[in-house]
């Protein structure tokens, strides 16, 4: 199953490619800008995505009767591709921004909100980090997952209405907004697919890399404890 | 009424340790007023810049010294495994984390009102709407308190606790140092009808996080 996501994400990058750099058109106010657009689309949906299905692992997990250390793995690999989509809509935004505004950065209400959810859910992998034993450490992730996923609106709703108070929104000028139809329409929807192809399939490998390294540092205690254990008389095994 | 008692029994625990300690006063108070005078070597203080910014770089200050707050609410259950002897009195969770909050939230409180005082005296800060103030302080100090005491015990007893609580606490409190901002700027500036929807945001993240410790906290406390 998981080749099979694979070969389907390599095809959909590829397809991505052939159409995001040749197949559609130009934008006519923004020009060749606008193909980044096809990067900072899916990058920023998967962003939010990756961090939903961080919540509900962690909900899962919190709740007793669905708890499992399967929940904690998805978690935690979820996360950390939602802080690469996160950082790649920061950079492909700001590069975008540049020619189009002018400015790498702007204080607007998306903005913002993006580079807040980044730190949030780093604070979140490196609480990860910390080794402990399973239970415990998992229920300890779950909740900062929780705490952290619902800040997001807090802080959207707080820093739009910040951004709108004090000024109109000037960087989202409609007559800069592509519109978007035709093929630019089908190449998006293309770059949609092929990010959650991606997605899913780096997802299922993170989850893996999970369990082998779960399983890996069993084994180098069950060897520590032998190797102390071992010239005890009476304690052959 | 029973949680009330109990959280009124560790808040006074940790508000004992603090009046004969004095960490709040002795260490947190003057780190505190040294940040607001540096900010002023920052930010030239003849320019009038210093006077129109106070507010954010009040509740800044705030923020930086409420992670030393959380820190040391938390340090001073590490000593003699304080921890586990108030595990073992079977106090509720959720009174625990009550009575963190409010000890963490007073000790925050008594900071504030010097720290403004130092804010008023040093940056020439006139106060119009002392009424805005007075509804927002408490609201974004019981909102960093939650919070902080959230992580505080998240964080507690991890070897990297120092460095991750500033990470996972600051970019959560995005929104109250926003709200207690341009709360305290429409306060300032007699302008209290600015302020207010920003107080009912405050109140609303206090209100919310207090809950989500409340129910979250008994989990975390009795782990590891």
């Amino acid at each position: 199953m998981g080749r099979v996501i694979g070969v389907g994400a390599v095809i959909g990058v590829v397809a991505l490619c052939l159409f995001g750099l040749w197949g559609a058109p130009p934008d006519d106010r923004q020009g060749e800008a606008m193909r980044l657009l096809y990067l900072h689309v899916p990058s920023a949906w998967l962003a939010y995505f990756a961090f939903l299905v961080t919540a509900i692992a962690s909900a899962l997990f919190l709740w007793p009767r669905t708890r499992s250390i399967v929940w904690d793995r998805v978690a935690g690999a979820s996360a950390e591709l939602g802080v690469i989509f996160t950082g790649l809509t920061l950079v492909v935004g700001s590069l975008w921004g540049r020619p189009i505004w002018g400015v790498w950065w702007a204080w607007d209400a998306r903005l913002v909100t993006t580079a807040v959810l980044f730190f949030l859910y780093l604070g979140y992998l490196a609480l990860r980090r910390v080794p402990g034993e399973p239970v415990a450490s998992g229920k300890r992730n779950a909740i900062a997952a929780l705490i952290a996923f619902v800040d997001v609106p807090i802080v959207h709703f707080s820093v739009e209405w910040w951004r709108t108070l004090h000024q109109k929104a000037t960087v989202f000028n409609p007559e800069l907004s592509a519109r978007i139809e035709g093929v630019q329409a089908l190449t998006l929807w293309i770059a949609v697919l092929a990010f959650t192809l991606v997605y899913v399939y780096l997802l299922d490998r993170r989850y893996r890399l999970a369990v082998i390294d779960d399983a890996l540092a069993g084994q180098a205690l069950a060897r520590a404890i032998r190797t102390r254990t071992g010239g005890n008389p009476g304690e052959t095994t | 009424m029973r949680l009330w008692r109990e959280a009124s029994l560790v808040a006074g625990k940790d508000l004992r340790i603090e009046a004969r300690s004095r960490i709040a006063l002795g260490q947190i108070l003057p780190f505190g007023i040294i940040v607001v005078i540096l900010f002023a070597f920052a930010l030239d203080p003849d320019s009038g810049l210093l006077t129109r910014v106070a507010p954010g770089l009040f509740w800044v200050t705030v923020l930086l010294a409420a992670l030393l707050a959380v820190g040391r609410a938390f340090a001073v259950e590490e000593k003699s495994n304080a921890r586990d002897g108030l595990r073992l009195t079977g106090l509720d969770g959720s009174a625990v984390f009550l009575g963190k909050m409010a000890a963490i939230a007073a000790e925050l409180l008594f900071l504030e009102i010097l720290l403004g005082t130092a804010v008023v005296i040093l940056y020439g800060v006139e106060v119009n709407g002392l009424l805005v103030l007075l509804a927002a302080a408490p609201a974004a100090t019981l909102g960093i308190a939650s919070t902080g005491t959230l992580y505080g015990v998240l964080a507690a007893g991890l070897r990297s606790r120092e460095t991750l609580l500033p990470l996972l606490l600051l970019p959560v409190l995005a929104p109250v140092l926003l709200g207690a901002t341009r709360a305290f700027e429409g306060g300032l500036e007699g302008a209290p009808s600015d302020a207010w929807p920003w107080v009912g945001l405050l109140w609303i993240f206090a209100t919310f996080y207090t809950a989500f410790g409340v129910l979250a906290f008994g989990t975390l406390w009795e782990n590891d």
